[in-house]
């Protein structure tokens, strides 16, 4: 055992890793996307069963869904319990926009960017309110905005009340139904995947860490927090808005308690968490475990209150032993595993405890 | 028209005290834990069921069975804290424990479908549909039976809290944690028996709601916590004065707007949360950043 191997690293990956194996492991993680990616592309041709379609678009949606979650909470620090906002907010944009402009069939589609930019343009007010408040003030005032909305929903006219709006009928083959929504959520969501990348990596992804590492400091070194901040919940916004829109196509009704759900809100923190809160792909990951595991738990348990209850127990299960995420503590494994195996190599061919202690120090990232 | 006003503004102070006594419980658990126990609302829940068990199957009165519940409660509170909340550490700790509370919920909900169904209940007693009249106005006996209640056990956490070493403990806890465990507080135990007695004041919550609130099932703890995180955001968090204030302050908006428009009454509670917060972030009683980062 080696001391800096076990030392508890960042809860995050180490942003400056080994620069002589950046580029390998670029072309190895690039790779691999790829092939996930064909993987994802030819799924709904290998399974043409409605069902399954309809789990992987379940899941496609959370992914995008949790990725843009993160994309603020995760990377900002603070957590978000209001994204249902956001994502509701989608849906009766759709809804009301359908009805209202009398459109039907294929047309509708061409009302998600204008969901995104509804659930944006609601994202901005919020952040001003919201993010003058820091911890779990944030987080109450961000359930106080989900409830808000919800009961908005409920009580206005236009939103259609409890009955809410169903949407216009899409008269394709019921074989292949799901299969245009299969892919443009998959369109969705490796472009929020990308985009939560291309975030982590710049300047901007630099200043929300600092702002959740220390608000204060950040703010004393140049970083206009509240413009950051709020940024990152527009961009955060816009994405779930436009999940909700198609979400909303996909089920083809509207209520005010399924628009506006709280669990959905927990969905997302769970499935980020589980993952790797502030990783790029630790809540896409936990979005394809959870939302699937979820959805045939339901299906395995009649007993809905069985599920509900296995579902709580799973995820303290998650926060009491993978409190960082299933890919942080994954990487960090595997790190620790190969110091240790390079340190016995390394011991192999220069029996000195001093090599041995250097070769192991360069080895692991700090 | 006068008329209604004042009966709401009756009914919201007598409503806030149920309300405070709840809040209060939330309040002292952040102030000494620093986290927010978001199962708060579902185990007011269950304090109503646990009531409503013994006063069907027992027949039990409402009142005296608290001192059945109460101590069950606070076990209950001692059993979460021990598995759940204690074990967690480090960095992340604080939204750790917000979704382990939100995990405890979740279990506790789906535990109280499968046991007693989504059927709305409601606790029974002579007294809970009686009433009196004072000046013109009816008041029922029920609500000031609950008030007399809460303000009987506030004024014991008080107590509590300012006569007796154990609340000297509390306290200097709730200042620094570190400076209360240097001189020589055992602060673990302090954080065990503060989780407890705010469990525990569920218990009396939650039969106070039950009897007071037409009717409650499992999905009532969403309604709760969200009015109870409300009220001890805007009283500041970790005052528990502060929670007072703003339990019985919001209750009698949301009781007066319920005169116009019952559907927008919640609207303006939470409404009022926001614009408060809007102009003091720390809550209308709380000190400006009670601890760093």
């Amino acid at each position: 055992m080696n001391p800096a191997a076990t030392q508890p690293a960042a809860p995050r990956p180490a942003v400056g890793s080994a620069r002589t194996l950046a580029s390998r492991k670029t072309l190895l993680g690039a790779a691999g996307l790829a092939v996930l990616l064909a993987l994802f592309a030819v799924f709904p041709l290998v399974f043409t069963n409605p069902l399954a379609t309809t789990y992987g678009f379940d899941a496609l949606i959370f992914v995008a869904a949790a990725t843009a979650w993160n994309i603020f909470s995760g990377y900002s620090g603070y957590l978000s319990l209001g994204h249902a906002v956001f994502f509701g907010t989608g849906m009766y944009t759709v809804a009301i926009g359908a009805r209202d402009w009398k459109l039907t069939g294929d047309t509708v589609f061409a009302l998600l960017p204008l969901a995104a930019l509804v659930a944006a343009a609601i994202a901005v007010p919020l952040g001003l309110v919201a993010l003058r408040v820091r911890r779990h003030t944030f987080v109450v005032v961000t359930i106080a905005f989900f409830f808000i909305f919800q009961l908005m929903a409920f009580n206005f006219s236009f939103t259609g009340g409890t009955s809410g709006i169903d949407a216009p009928i899409l008269n394709w083959a019921p074989a292949t139904y799901n299969n245009p929504f299969y892919y443009l959520a998959l369109i969705i969501a490796v472009a929020t995947l990308a985009l939560s990348g291309l975030v982590r990596r710049s300047r901007f992804g630099l200043h929300l860490r600092a702002i959740r590492d220390d608000e204060d400091r950040a703010r004393s070194l140049g970083v206009h927090a509240m413009r950051v901040k709020l940024t990152a919940l527009v961009v955060s916004g816009l994405v779930t808005g436009l999940v909700g829109g198609l979400w909303y196509y996909f089920i083809a009704a509207v209520q005010p308690q399924s628009a506006y759900d709280p669990l959905f809100d927990l969905s997302l923190a769970l499935m980020a968490f589980f993952g790797g809160l502030g990783t790029v792909l630790g809540p896409a990951l936990g979005a394809l475990i959870l939302e699937p595991a979820q959805q045939w738990l339901t299906v395995q348990f009649t007993n809905d209150y069985l599920s509900e209850i296995l579902l709580g127990a799973l995820f303290l299960v998650v926060i009491l032993f993978l409190p960082r995420g299933v890919l942080p503590t994954g990487a960090e494994r595997v790190r620790s595993w190969r110091a240790r195996s390079r340190a016995r190599s390394a011991a192999e061919s220069a029996p000195e405890p001093a090599a041995a202690d250097e070769a192991t120090r360069t080895g692991t990232p700090s | 028209m006068a008329h209604q006003i004042y009966e709401a503004i009756v009914d919201g102070i007598l409503g806030g005290g149920v309300y405070a006594l709840m809040a209060a419980g939330l309040t002292l658990i952040f102030g000494v834990l620093d986290i927010i126990n978001v199962a708060q609302g579902i185990l007011v829940v269950v304090g109503g069921y646990l009531s409503y068990v013994l006063s069907v199957h027992l027949h039990i009165d409402l009142f005296l069975g608290l001192l059945i519940t109460i101590p069950a409660m606070f076990v209950l509170g001692l059993v979460i804290h021990t598995t759940v909340i204690r074990p967690l550490r480090g960095a992340e700790r604080t939204s750790m424990s917000l979704l382990a509370c939100f995990a405890v919920a979740i279990i506790l909900e789906g535990a109280l479908y499968w046991i007693f169904g989504a059927n709305n209940i409601t606790l029974k007693a002579s007294y809970v549909d009686a009433s009196f009249k004072v000046a013109g106005f009816y008041i029922s006996d029920i609500y000031v039976y609950c008030f007399i209640l809460a303000v009987v056990l506030v004024a014991a956490i008080y107590g509590l809290l300012y006569r007796t070493t154990f609340g000297r403990g509390v306290r200097a806890t709730m200042q620094d944690p570190i400076a209360a465990r240097l001189i020589g507080i055992d602060v673990n135990r302090v954080a065990a028996l503060t989780f407890g007695i705010g469990v525990a004041v569920t218990a009396a919550g939650g039969m106070a709601y039950g009897a007071t609130s037409g009717g409650f099932n499992p999905n009532s703890g969403y309604d709760l916590i969200s009015r109870l995180l409300a009220i001890v955001i805007l009283g500041g968090l970790g005052s528990i004065g502060g929670a007072l204030a703003a339990a019985v302050f919001m209750i009698t908006v949301e009781s007066l707007v319920d005169i116009w428009s019952p559907n927008w009454a919640i609207v303006v509670f939470y409404a009022a949360l926001v614009i408060v917060l809007t102009v003091r972030p720390a809550g209308l009683f709380g000190r400006q950043a009670v601890r760093a980062q």
